[in-house]
């Protein structure tokens, strides 16, 4: 903001998703909706700098509309969130439930047949050097951890091929040890929260 | 003896002023000054018998008594200063002047006369300048107290206001005396008031002489402002105030240009944000004032400024100040006035612009692109010859990119900047046709919107039917045959599928915009073709040709009132709409209910289209109602051949329709015209004359009032339409009579749609006709009514209806017998029958009808009717409930829920702490409805009233952490929006339950409904951020 050099200063910019339409199903009290791959995407929208794309985009940010989805989640270094960078996309989520297939999700009181679920995430860095990838991956972890039932399994892996050390960064984010000890320092929780955050 | 006593009179009061004098001076009494003055007022004193009395305390060696004396004469002459002599002025003032160079401990009351003799008319000429050059010379003035301070300010002050040309006498020497009483200045107070005399300066052009610099160092020293008003101050100072202030000061000259402008680059580049907005808003208000001169050596840092705020910010509030600037900026250079030898800056700076973004105006997928576009159309927005300069550059690059990117974002992305600059056109009108910039690109701008207009993206759509309206709007710009090919587009565009609605009603609303540029391309190209689809549409659907046929039909209809927002147009729609619903109720066809609401509904927006011309207002009037009522009138008649067919307009949903029509057609009559139309209804539906309507053949009699069938009776909702739509002071003929009709009606029939129609027409009736005899009258017959009903069995329910219409009309014009029925109405909230249909009735009470008792319709409704219902019956709904036996007390909250509900909130907050623990109550209510209503009352008050809230937060979050596992969905959606918006008590309130909070937040985030785990997703995430470092 303050003029400060920027590592990439006129990134690619890719469209944002519409909002998710709510559909007749998910108005009905009785229909029961399983988690799916838009979902967990969605988990990380959060607003973006309205206006950043074009005119007619500032409308959108009334109060409830704040960071609690995924593809929202705001890139540590521009005003623009993950999705529109194209850091995260929906293709590159994965929800997978542990069922022979064509079984359909029951929940019954809150109880759910499949215990085993599994959200897979893969993120592009937007350059292979990007020094920024594991606070992106850790940020993505972090808020699956804070908006997913217990039940799921995660993973958030940096896409193949997209980093100078995607090996490292991945191994660094799947170490649950790593992770907690990362979030117990004040510093780096700061960053997180702040891309997790409404930009105002 | 008469000389003594005269003598006796002059010593006596003179006495007493002495007496005074010394209780001020020597008993340090305060009262004694004011009775100085007020003596002195009065004319018992003179002010020379004033001086004579304090005499001794003005030369006596104690500096605190001589400070004591002066003050005394201060605070009468503040009071006196009007009734005092040229003459006692000069001596005054010698005196005062002399006392400057007395004691520090003097100085404050010194000040203080001779800021009362500042205000002197008589004042000589001269003195002014000798007291201010005393001032100047005697007082350090930055080493006074603050009220001191302000004194010399004011005393400056008057004497600017009264005697500006003497003060200029005094040349530069003025301002430089100026310069060192400000210099220093620490106090908001005063710098509001130092601020105001340097503009004063500047503006009545006093000579600043050598002293601009340091004019300008000794304000802008304050630049930018850094001052936050400390807790409950009492003096009211906003940041704002003194920001305005010192920007008036700064902006006000262009002599301060070369001194401001570098500080402005250097402010703009600063960490603080809002020392960047206020750099920027400077530099916009400077331009109001600056040249090309001043602004010359600084173009290329201004520009380099702006560019990368713009360029780099995260605030969409500094990229706003950003434009505004370049826009002032760039209109500053076009305004200038040149020397002939002179080149103008305009366009070398326009040149920069250009090519620092033009580049990126060629990478519609990358950042910048957009931040380029709005700085481009920033300039652009300045003046004609900027935007022509600008245009001409622009837009062929654009045009030529537009075909060089084939993805249909990037393509959007190009034409939504090419429709920025195209909007910018309309700012300046062009005199001449040739000289009109865009007139050399209109065939390559229309083919290219074409091919947006067929791209199968709907967003490249989307903007290319912008665009076109666009382009419309500028003056003969397209030609007919553009015209035509732009109207085959809407046609095609406005029967798209389901999913591509968004473009539809886009569609429509741009043939809406362009009809009333180009009526005759509308009615000669799209009418006959929206015709004929209807006719066609006929026979298959007779065939009964699937549902694809019908939605095309109604999408023609839609079409159809879409344009008609010309006059003209709607000569050529209404006879067809009308033509069309005559077909469907004729004969052969068997028309769907919801194929006749479709044409209802068209009409009706025709009518609200046709409602601010009075001239299509009347036509419409006149030709659609008669056509109505005939149609529903030929549907009540008793007839055996097509039972089904008839009844279509006869149920509740089309009457519903045709009475929005109806109203919508008659709000906007004037009243003569509204007269001459009421004059033909209200016999219909009285005496059964149905000599106005077209093709009044009927079987039988129209007597909707009398013994006709249940079919007639419910026409009764046409009536109430076209009556409770007048303007109020149209007469109704046979009002009595109609009245006493309509609450028959109201009472005894098994059918509730014309029972209920009946008592909103009465309502609706009584709401607007004139206090007096004749209102008691209909009043005291509405409520012989309403009790016989509910005492007896049968009619109860319909006897509650009318009730409750009738005090909704009388509540909203603060009727006083509003009060008793709202009475009644608490009253029944006990009743076990009508508990439950009472307590949802205070949900009618509160909100606004759309058929009856509408501003629209002329009703009288006044502002403040919640609030004053509110409190008149809050207290009895409490109570109520205190002393309701425990099945019954469900209805007293709900009741209540509904009025808070519907409250404005600001009204609400202040009742907050009596009312809450009701509140906290009715969250424990099983009733959903209840506790809905609740939890909506008191998500706004989480977020408005935090402090109130925050003394409850124990019970708040255990009753929403309970309901959000509530059996019924909303619930659970809106106590976990609650448990959101707890997050904006404060935190450390809150911190205690954080943990057990995202603890029970895991419940949800696994709920079987997708939107409910989205708001706990939401609350949860925001609980976490709680407390915890950067949220």
């Amino acid at each position: 903001m303050g003029g400060g050099l920027l590592e990439n200063a006129n990134p690619l910019i890719y469209e944002r998703s519409g909002e998710r339409p709510v559909t007749a199903g998910e108005e009905d009290e009785q229909v029961p909706d399983s988690i799916d791959a838009r979902e967990i995407f969605d988990i990380r929208r959060c607003r973006a700098r309205a206006g950043s794309r074009g005119p007619g985009r500032g409308a959108e940010s009334p109060f409830l509309h704040l960071p609690h989805l995924i593809r929202s989640i705001n890139d540590p270094e521009h005003p623009l969130t993950l999705e529109e960078l194209n850091v995260v996309e929906q293709v590159r989520v994965q929800v997978s439930h542990s069922q022979r297939p064509g079984e359909r999700l029951v929940w019954e009181s809150q109880k759910v047949s499949d215990p085993e679920s599994t959200v897979a995430v893969a993120f592009t860095p937007t350059i292979p050097h990007c020094s920024m990838a594991t606070l992106i991956g850790l940020s993505i972890k972090v808020k699956l951890l804070r908006s997913l039932p217990q039940r799921f399994k995660l993973d958030v892996h940096i896409t193949p091929g997209t980093h100078a050390s995607e090996h490292a960064v991945n191994k660094q984010l799947a170490d649950k040890e790593r992770v907690a000890a990362a979030l117990e320092n004040t510093h780096l929780l700061e960053v997180v929260n702040q891309c997790l955050s409404a930009r105002s | 003896m008469a000389a003594a006593a005269a003598a006796l009179e002059a010593v006596a009061p003179t006495g007493a002023l002495w007496g005074l004098v010394q209780d001020f001076v020597m008993g340090q009494q305060e009262g004694p000054a004011d009775q100085v003055a007020a003596d002195v007022k009065s004319g018992s004193y003179t002010v020379l018998q004033v001086v004579e009395a304090l005499g001794s305390s003005l030369e006596n060696p104690e500096p605190r008594t001589r400070a004591r004396g002066i003050q005394l004469l201060s605070q009468v002459l503040l009071q006196c200063h009007s009734l005092l002599l040229e003459k006692e002025v000069v001596h005054l003032i010698l005196f005062y002047e002399n006392r400057l160079k007395d004691h520090h401990l003097v100085i404050p009351s010194v000040l203080q006369g001779l800021r009362a003799l500042s205000l002197c008319v008589a004042l000589p000429p001269g003195l002014a300048v000798s007291v201010l050059k005393a001032i100047f010379q005697e007082v350090h003035v930055q080493s006074l107290p603050q009220v001191d301070r302000h004194t010399v300010y004011s005393i400056i002050t008057n004497f600017m206001r009264t005697r500006e040309e003497e003060l200029k006498g005094l040349g530069a020497d003025f301002t430089f005396g100026f310069i060192q009483v400000m210099d220093g200045e620490k106090d908001p107070r005063n710098l509001l008031v130092a601020f105001r005399i340097v503009h004063d300066l500047i503006s009545r052009d006093y000579s600043l002489g050598p002293f601009a610099e340091e004019l300008f160092e000794v304000t802008s020293c304050y630049f930018p402002i850094d001052f936050t008003p400390p807790p409950n101050d009492p003096h009211g100072i906003q940041r704002e105030d003194l920001i305005l202030s010192l920007r008036a000061v700064l902006a006000s000259t262009p002599r301060f240009a070369e001194f401001l402008l570098p500080l402005l680059i250097e402010k703009v580049d600063s960490e603080i944000l809002s020392a960047k907005l206020d750099s920027l808003q400077t530099l916009n208000a400077c331009c109001a004032v600056y040249g090309q001169k001043e602004l010359k050596d600084f173009l290329p840092s201004l520009w380099a400024s702006i560019r990368r705020e713009v360029f780099q910010t995260a605030s969409e509030r500094v990229e706003a100040e950003g434009l505004a600037a370049l826009n002032s900026l760039t209109a500053c250079l076009s305004r200038s006035v040149l020397r002939a030898d002179a080149e103008d800056l305009l366009d070398s700076f326009l040149s920069n612009i250009l090519q620092d973004c033009r580049h990126h105006l060629c990478e519609p997928d990358m950042k910048l692109v957009w931040p380029s576009a709005k700085l481009l159309q920033a300039a652009a927005g300045a003046s004609a010859r900027a935007c022509d300069h600008i245009t001409s550059n622009v837009l062929p690059l654009l045009l030529e990119q537009f075909h060089k990117h084939s993805q249909s974002n990037q393509r959007r992305t190009i034409l939504e900047m090419i429709l920025g600059f195209l909007k910018l056109q309309q700012k300046w009108s062009y005199e001449d046709k040739d000289e009109r910039p865009l007139s050399g690109f209109k065939d390559q701008l229309c083919s290219l919107v074409f091919m947006a207009l067929t791209d199968p993206s709907t967003q490249l759509q989307l903007v290319g039917i912008r665009t076109l309206t666009v382009l419309g709007a500028q003056p003969d710009l397209l030609s007919s045959g553009d015209l035509e090919l732009a109207v085959g587009h809407l046609y095609r565009l406005s029967f798209l599928e389901e999913d591509s609605q968004s473009c539809r009603v886009a569609a429509l609303e741009a043939s809406g915009t362009l009809a009333t540029l180009y009526p005759v391309a509308f009615s000669s190209h799209l009418v006959p073709r929206l015709a004929g689809e209807l006719c066609i549409e006929e026979s298959d659907l007779a065939r009964g040709d699937g549902p694809t046929k019908c939605s095309r039909h109604r999408r023609c209809l839609q079409a159809l009132s879409a344009i008609s927002t010309h006059a003209s147009i709607v000569k050529e729609t209404l006879p067809l709409l009308l033509q069309h619903l005559r077909q469907m109720n004729k004969g052969n066809t068997v028309a769907g209910t919801s194929e006749v609401i479709a044409v209802c509904q068209s009409l009706q927006q025709v009518a609200e289209k046709c409602q601010q011309d009075p001239e299509s207002c009347w036509y419409f009037h006149q030709t659609a109602i008669p056509c109505l009522l005939a149609l529903a009138v030929q549907a009540s008649m008793p007839e055996k051949e097509h039972p089904v067919l008839k009844k279509v307009l006869l149920q509740d949903e089309v009457l519903a329709a045709m009475v929005s029509v109806i109203g919508t057609a008659t709000t906007h009559l004037s009243p003569d015209l509204a007269a001459q139309s009421v004059a033909h209804i209200v016999p219909l539906f009285l005496d059964g004359n149905i000599t106005f309507l077209p093709e009044n053949s009927f079987p039988g009699r129209f007597q909707p009032f009398q013994d006709g069938s249940s079919g007639q009776r419910r026409l009764v909702a046409l009536l109430m339409a076209f009556v409770c739509s007048l303007p109020r002071n149209v007469e109704i003929p046979q009002l009595n009579q109609l009245m006493r009709e309509l609450l028959e009606l109201s009472c005894c029939h098994n059918c509730p749609f014309s029972s209920t129609a009946a008592a909103k027409c009465f309502a609706g009736l009584l709401n607007k006709h004139p206090a007096g005899q004749q209102l008691d009258e209909f009043l005291q017959l509405a409520v012989d009514k309403v009790e016989a009903g509910l005492s007896s069995g049968p009619y109860r329910s319909q006897a509650f209806t009318l009730l409750l219409w009738v005090t909704k009309a009388l509540v909203l014009r603060y009727h006083p017998l509003s009060s008793c029925l709202t009475d009644r109405l608490v009253g029944l909230l006990s009743d076990p029958e009508l508990g439950p249909a009472a307590a949802d009735g205070f949900s009618l009470l509160m909100s606004d009808c759309t058929e009856v008792l509408t501003r629209a319709g002329h009703a009288e409704v006044r502002i403040m009717f919640r609030q004053r219902f509110f409190t008149d019956n809050v207290p009895a709904l409490v109570r109520g409930f205190h002393a309701a036996p425990r099945d019954v007390k469900p209805n007293y909250l709900k009741g209540l829920s509904h009025v808070l509900n519907r409250l404005p909130k600001p009204v609400l907050l202040p009742e907050l702490p009596t009312l809450l623990s009701l509140l906290l109550e009715a969250l424990s209510c099983p009733d959903s409805v209840v506790q809905l209503s609740t939890l909506s009352c008191l998500q706004p008050l989480l977020l408005e009233a935090p402090q109130v809230m925050s003394l409850h937060v124990d019970t708040l979050v255990t009753k929403f952490l309970n309901l959000s596992s509530s059996p019924s969905m909303a619930v659970r959606i809106a106590a976990l929006q609650c448990m959101h918006a707890v997050t904006h008590l404060p935190t450390p309130v809150l911190l205690p339950y954080k943990l057990q909070v995202i603890r029970a937040l895991a419940k949800p985030l696994d709920d079987k409904k997708r939107l409910v785990r989205k708001e706990a997703v939401s609350a949860r995430g925001e609980w976490f951020l709680l407390g915890s470092p950067g949220s």
